[in-house]
């Protein structure tokens, strides 16, 4: 077995129980690892009663898995999951860092957490020593000062352990602030200071779990590969293609904030009420500003397409974050009105600290916002609190709430669908109209009104297994290379996808046999593999449970605010048109195997090899 | 090889990116493996953001010489870098404690200490941080008039400079102490 360290730990939180575990190579080949690994693993293990799993509960399963191409693709990053406390499915949500490297370099190509622990622990990983620590000291800390303890604390433990070793670098970790502490459904899996797994909500199961953080530290090798010399040609193939994209370099995705505006009417502006803006402010020379550090990638990046932003001076001083993507320059700006880049770096910062994921909670925050606006919720409702758009101090206050559930921050806690739904109950109106959510997880900052947004079409949401998330979107045909299935490999293989801009779909295949010696065509991928991980999910989605059920087809659409014309900008008065919208949807049900309702057909099942899920289908009435 | 042609290693701390890529061309190069731990050049990043590539940084005197009683270390007469003889290497620590900049550390795995070679004087993570074009490592010649050893320092106090250029004196004060 090549690319794999070959085994992974399993933690029991609550019996203190650690060890390792190891899966058939054919696991290994079929599901690879990361989020389709994930996915497998949480079917075998939960999908019997799946409907019963309460995410926030300590049946839930914590996975935090690496990848074969971990440490070989340039860049890298870990993928978290478990059942969804947003979706209540499946999301295999990824962050970068070097918390996958040092995991594989201590011998282990990944952790199944159960459990909960009866007191705030964190866990703590040198090679083969693996410990489960006392979180006290750092619970209730935020962002910076849990880091500060963490690094210190273990690398006087691990010179403790190699005397005479010299300077002994720090570890990665991976922790949660309040936000994931207090169980809200909008909290990150956070490493280093701002680069989290938001999707999912895996923070707060973290928190469920009492478990504060993963520590890792690894003074192994990365696993030897199948064909060494290919490998690294193959890579450093990838490497000059992202020397060369002098624009993603320099500005990342936040060279976005204007043009998806401006340009494309596509980023969401005070809650999605307006998708264009012709703010100049939003620019990438306006953040420039504020970097100090124009370059910030984590092992073996060449494109570094983050920097490090640190407001100097005025009445933020002291700020500091991974410079906004785009995706926060929307969802901590625009979305809340906010239109200078020093306040954007600022909510991003206090986001940060918090543990908050900044999409799903930027968009809770736009949410009440609304409400506020509308004047469904009071100064009175919102705890004195008068979240105007752009009013800086008042999201900070909101979102110090929503981190600690404190007040109507214990309902905004819920992310924008649940939190909708509880608000509406309590005024007695629907407020779900004003929820831009898929499926219990809030849309990325790509809007399909327009039509011109390059990853959001039509269909993008309604019908991806991972619901609102803009890195997994749903597209025809299926075997293209942005679509879902497509990212299916990235997050299973395990690697970052802007490290793969412009790499045509065959040098990955050739990368993966290189790497694990085992062949993969195009075909079998798309035809079989990603579409059995696929299947895993979206039967996962459709059980859901216990708070929350999606119904296939009637949820698998776009949020009521996705078929409101735009209001202004160059596509004003354009949405979508809801006929072709069905015809995609029906198109793409087909093409995945699924019915006309969009639940999977019993011979696409059986073809794939899941007869257990037909079964199960077949219990919950889903298939007849 | 002169003196003028015998490289240096310049590094400009605040222009690191953190990428790690000289990590791995040195463990491609002197391990055969991507093995960060065994790297001759690791990137510390004590605080997030203030990265560290940490390496010998060949003081004139070379104290880790002297202090080494198995005589395993030696200067190159070529290159002036640090070789290290590891059949003769006792993993005593004392190079680690004479090196004004903490650098040497044992190869993870074997009993014995690593420094950076220089390669023979073609530094192999200075060719990955040039192709970057992050210009953090820049191989610059030796000179006379420069004291190295007054460059070297431990990532701990590298980290506390460098924190303070980048990120101000208070906020500096208040991530790390």
């Amino acid at each position: 077995m090549r690319g794999y360290a070959g085994k992974f730990l399993e933690i029991d939180l609550s019996n203190r129980n650690i060890k390792e575990t190891k899966f058939p190579d054919e696991v290994l080949r079929d599901y690879i690892g990361g989020r389709g690994l994930a996915t497998k693993v949480l079917w075998d293990r939960l999908g019997r009663e799946w409907e019963t799993v309460d995410p926030l509960g300590p049946e839930n399963i914590l996975l935090v898995l690496t990848g074969p191409f971990t440490g070989y693709f340039p860049g890298t990053k870990v993928c978290v999951s478990g059942k969804s406390p947003q979706s209540n499915g499946v999301i295999g949500s990824t962050v970068a860092g070097e918390f996958g490297i040092d995991l594989k370099c201590a011998g282990y190509d990944g952790l199944i957490i159960t459990g909960k622990a009866e007191k705030p622990c964190y866990v703590f990983i040198c090679d083969n020593q693996v410990e489960i620590k006392d979180a006290s000291p750092i619970w209730g800390k935020k962002a910076r000062e849990t880091l500060r303890f963490l690094v210190r604390k273990s690398i006087e433990e691990i010179k403790d352990a190699r005397p005479n070793y010299g300077e002994v670098k720090e570890p990665s970790i991976l922790y949660i602030g309040p936000a994931g502490e207090n169980k809200t459904r909008v909290a990150a899996v956070v490493a280093k200071y701002a680069h989290g797994a938001g999707y999912g909500g895996y923070g707060g199961v973290m928190g469920a779990k009492n478990l504060k953080a993963i520590v890792a530290k690894g003074f192994g090798p990365v696993p030897d590969v199948y064909d060494k010399e290919k490998t690294l040609s193959l890579a450093k193939g990838f490497s000059e293609l992202n020397f060369e994209m002098e624009r993603f370099r320099r500005w990342g995705t936040g060279g976005g904030g204007y043009f998806f505006g401006a340009e494309t009417s596509s980023e969401p502006i005070r809650n999605w009420q307006n998708e264009w803006h012709n703010k100049e402010s939003y620019k990438g020379e306006e953040f420039d500003k504020y970097w100090v550090k124009k370059n910030w990638g984590d092992f073996g990046c060449p494109t570094t397409c983050l920097k490090l932003a640190v407001l100097k001076t005025g009445r933020f001083k002291g700020a500091i974050c991974d410079n906004p993507d785009y995706e926060l320059e929307a969802y901590l700006g625009t979305n809340l009105g906010i239109f200078t880049p020093e306040e954007n770096i600022y909510l991003s910062y206090v986001s940060n600290e918090l543990g908050l994921c900044g999409i799903q909670g930027g968009a809770v925050l736009g949410l009440a916002a609304e409400l506020y606006e509308k004047e469904i919720l009071t100064k009175e409702d919102l705890d004195g609190i008068e979240p105007e758009w752009a009013n800086v101090e008042a999201f900070t206050t909101l979102a110090e709430k929503v981190a600690f559930r404190q007040g109507i921050g214990d309902i905004l806690a819920e992310g924008v669908y649940r939190a909708a739904l509880k608000l509406g109950e309590m005024k007695g109106v629907d407020l779900l109209k004003y929820a831009v959510h898929e499926k219990g997880v809030a849309i990325g900052a790509h809007g399909v009104r327009s039509g011109k947004d390059f990853i959001a079409k039509n269909i993008a949401y309604a019908c991806s297994v991972q619901g609102g998330d803009h890195t997994s979107t749903a597209s025809l045909p299926l075997d293209q290379g942005s679509g879902e299935l497509s990212t299916i490999m990235a997050d299973s293989a395990v690697f970052c996808v802007f490290a793969a801009f412009g790499i045509e779909d065959i040098k990955m295949f050739n990368f993966y046999e290189a790497v694990t010696g085992w062949k993969l065509t195009k075909k079998e991928w798309y035809n079989e593999k990603a579409l059995r991980i696929l299947h895993l999910q979206r039967a996962m989605l459709l059980l859901g449970g216990p708070d929350v059920k999606w119904k296939p087809k009637a949820d698998d659409d776009n949020p009521p605010r996705f078929w409101e014309p735009l209001p202004s900008g160059p596509y004003k008065g354009k949405t979508l048109d809801r006929k072709m919208f069905e015809e995609s949807r029906l198109e793409y049900f087909r093409a995945a195997g699924w019915n006309e309702n969009g639940v999977p057909k019993p011979e696409t099942l059986r073809r794939l090899g899941l007869e257990d899920v037909e079964a199960k289908l077949k219990e919950v009435s889903l298939i007849k | 090889m002169s003196r003028n042609d015998q490289v240096w290693i310049k590094r400009n701390y605040e222009n690191c990116s953190g990428c790690r890529r000289c990590e791995i061309a040195c463990a491609l190069y002197h391990e055969g493996k991507i093995w960060p731990e065994a790297s001759r050049i690791r990137v510390f990043m004590l605080v997030p953001g203030v990265e560290i590539p940490h390496l010998c940084f060949q003081c004139d005197d070379y104290p880790c010489v002297e202090a080494c009683p198995t005589e395993a270390l030696s200067v190159n007469s070529q290159t002036r870098a640090v070789n290290v003889d590891a059949s003769k290497c006792t993993a005593c620590g004392l190079c680690i404690k004479a090196c004004p900049g903490n650098v040497p550390h044992l190869h993870p795995e074997g009993n014995y200490i690593v420094i950076c070679d220089l390669c023979d004087g073609k530094p192999k993570c200075v060719k990955a941080c040039q192709e970057g074009r992050w210009n953090t490592l820049m191989p610059v010649p030796r000179e006379k008039e420069v004291s190295y050893k007054t460059l070297a320092k431990t990532p701990k106090e590298l980290t506390h400079e460098v924190a303070k250029q980048i990120l101000g004196e208070e906020t500096a004060k208040e991530v790390i102490d």
